[in-house]
């Protein structure tokens, strides 16, 4: 399908289409044997989006369990600070479980359970989609097991072991590059195994139709809430939003209820790790090419062959060599701006908002934040732009002590 | 005639079944690939899967997943895998290859440029694991309009809608997944598969491969009974990798090992038909 270059004719609601296109992106790209889980999926998530009983169950989780809505806070030290717009952050970091991830698990937990499956497998990277899998798996009372890279469970020791409290099994991934995308194709080969009795809940806006989809439909409500906090607060729509993106949940969520806001300037932050130019990096949209890669045709990073390279960033959860399809088709139509902050910028965009607001931002929020800073410094203090906040620094703190050369 | 057709139309005249071993392209060294190739014709083999080595096999189990890891130490391309495929076409010229990798290095090289590069080696059809039938549109077209085979997987859970329009677009033969999960597992349950492949021959008129799990002489001759074709993959890359040294002084170990597990499997599914049926009885 050709994409319309053509933004004022572009209807967002209705992508992606039947088949899980977001112009030449997305689709359905499985072996075989999960053809069908796909197609039983798709079906049971049409069915339930549309159910009330359902959608009520989930907003009411999303109240009492999740605690939604999440405020927005008008950060005025840091607006002053930076002297430029006014700068709000979308509080995801004050959800259960410390970040975004949540919205989506409960989301797709309280489908597995209405499609009677009682197993439930996630990929994790940084570890928090894996706590937030394993959070509702214990509160549904189902089995749960996580991937999770060998190297990532090192790095994210106390997320393991969250985990393991939480009752679910942690399988460590030795294979290829023993991160993100190791443990998700791993994660898929249970499923292919245990299509049967288990639900894949996947993290993010990636994988194959309807995954995109179904997770920025849970995810959306972070939008939704943004939309009418800013219009309560300020009076009117902000001028700009910023989220970081790995496989872009987050953002998506933040970013869906303003895409036909013409006036609304969108901005996605990819980890730029050790710069762009250096090679080491994360950052597929900024400087990958078209691919397929785990179920669907997205930007990647890639060899002139074909083989995916390793990604690098301080954040775990921006360390992924592909991106959701739908921020590849936003990215060409030109409707959201991509760019990237090194591990350098996000550290420091760390700090400055731990000292000035006393909140400790996740290394995959602080590429947001950084951004977010720059940006706000070249508007005027009539103007305001939201930042994602996507999650809480507690997790990151050994990172940062280590980086720093601080013995804990 | 295609060299698949002539293939499959001698085995039946012969009332015999393929024999089609897999071999990863440049495991556990580049100089193996070729001189295995000729070896497992020599033992019986009447086609040859040939891998291409992707960074992310998500459908393959750890024998082949590492077969994989080793082939990439060696920068393994797809233009190793045509070099290969030609230098076996010099002294071959009659066995059906098939190449089986996953989409993103034919994405990269651009469909039309792939079927052009890969019918010039001398490869007869191609297996992409990861792509559908309902997103193959312009890479069907592409493969049949350079003479090559778009081979199709069928699984356990393929439903009677999707076998029929799998059918509408395969050609060569059709590869039936025998069960559910990833290449080289081991509960292969052969009335099941023989089930399927009933189901399946209602609405396919091409050759029934069967693969995933086949991993002796015994379950050989059981799966070829009931079908047109036994894929034999992760028995043969295990009894490589006991070799790997990534040496290639192994070469004849290798082929002594490989010709050895294939006799067994071309003896066994040889033998008289009335024997087998009593055997699995």
């Amino acid at each position: 399908m050709p994409t319309d270059k053509t933004q004022q004719a572009i209807d967002y609601a209705a992508m992606p289409d039947d088949r899980g296109h977001f112009g030449i992106y997305g689709g359905r790209f499985v072996s075989e044997t999960l053809m069908q889980a796909l197609d039983e999926l798709r079906d049971a998530y049409e069915k339930f989006s549309k159910d009330k009983e359902f959608q009520a169950q989930f907003d009411a989780d999303l109240a009492y369990y999740v605690g939604r809505p999440s405020p927005l806070y008008h950060a005025e030290r840091l607006s002053n600070e930076v002297g430029g717009a006014q700068i709000f952050l979308k509080r995801e970091d004050l959800n259960h479980t410390g970040a975004h991830k949540i919205n989506n698990t409960i989301g797709q937990a309280l489908l597995a359970r209405a499609m009677g499956k009682n197993r439930v497998i996630a990929e994790t990277g940084a570890g928090q989609h894996g706590v937030a899998s394993a959070t509702v798996a214990a509160r549904f009372g189902m089995e749960c097991v996580v991937y999770m890279g060998a190297e990532d469970i090192v790095r994210q020791a106390p997320n393991v072991y969250r985990m393991k409290l939480l009752g679910a099994e942690v399988v460590p991934v030795t294979s290829g590059s023993k991160t993100l995308k190791d443990a998700l194709n791993e994660a898929m080969r249970d499923w292919v195994t245990n299509v049967d009795n288990t639900f894949y809940i996947i993290g993010t806006v990636a994988g194959p139709h309807p995954y995109p989809q179904m997770v920025r439909d849970f995810q959306s409500v972070i939008g939704r809430e943004a939309r009418t906090q800013i219009l309560e607060m300020t009076g009117k729509l902000p001028d700009a939003l910023v989220a970081c993106v790995g496989g872009g949940s987050n953002a998506i969520g933040l970013f869906h209820p303003f895409l036909e806001d013409e006036s609304v300037e969108i901005y996605g932050v990819e980890a730029a790790g050790d710069g762009i130019e250096t090679g080491h990096h994360a950052a597929p949209l900024c400087a990958g090419e078209p691919g397929v890669l785990h179920g669907n045709r997205t930007y990647l990073m890639e060899d002139r062959a074909g083989q995916i390279i390793e990604t690098h960033s301080v954040s775990a959860g921006l360390d992924y060599p592909g991106v959701g399809p739908e921020h590849a088709w936003l990215k060409d139509i030109g409707r959201v701006n991509y760019t990237a902050i090194t591990d350098k910028e996000a550290l420091a965009a760390f700090h400055q908002l731990t000292r000035v607001e006393g909140i400790i931002p996740a290394l995959e929020s602080s590429h947001a934040m950084a951004y977010g800073v720059k940006l706000a410094a070249t508007m005027s203090p009539e103007q305001s732009l939201i930042i994602n906040l996507s999650g809480r620094g507690d997790k990151d703190i050994n990172t940062i002590a280590k980086i720093e050369g601080i013995e804990l | 005639m295609s060299r698949l057709q002539s293939c499959f139309e001698q085995l039946k005249a012969e009332q015999r079944k393929a024999l089609i071993p897999y071999v990863m392209t440049g495991d556990p060294h580049p100089d193996v690939t070729v001189p295995l190739m000729h070896a497992m014709v020599k033992a019986g083999a009447n086609i040859i899967e040939l891998g291409a080595p992707f960074s992310d096999p998500m459908a393959d189990g750890p024998v082949i997943q590492a077969a994989a890891e080793r082939a990439l130490e060696f920068d393994i391309s797809l233009d190793d895998v045509f070099n290969n495929v030609a230098d076996f076409r010099k002294l071959d010229d009659v066995t059906p290859i098939i190449m089986m990798g996953y989409l993103n290095l034919i994405e990269v090289a651009g469909y039309d440029n792939f079927a052009a590069r890969a019918a010039a080696a001398g490869v007869d059809g191609v297996i992409t694991v990861d792509m559908p039938p309902e997103e193959a549109d312009d890479y069907i077209s592409a493969l049949k309009s350079h003479g090559l085979a778009p081979v199709f997987l069928i699984a356990p859970t393929t439903t009677s809608e999707r076998i029929g329009k799998i059918g509408n677009v395969a050609d060569g033969f059709v590869y039936y997944v025998s069960l559910k999960g990833v290449t080289g597992a081991a509960n292969l349950d052969v009335d099941s598969v023989a089930e399927k492949l009933a189901e399946i021959r209602q609405q396919i008129d091409l050759p029934l491969g069967v693969g995933f799990g086949i991993s002796n002489a015994e379950t050989a001759a059981q799966v070829s009974a009931c079908s047109d074709a036994v894929v034999v993959g992760s028995a043969i890359v295990k009894r490589m990798a006991a070799h790997q040294t990534h040496d290639a002084t192994q070469t004849e170990d290798i082929i002594r090992d490989v010709t050895e597990l294939l006799n067994g499997m071309r003896q066994a599914m040889d033998a008289d038909i009335e024997n087998k049926i009593t055997k699995t009885a």
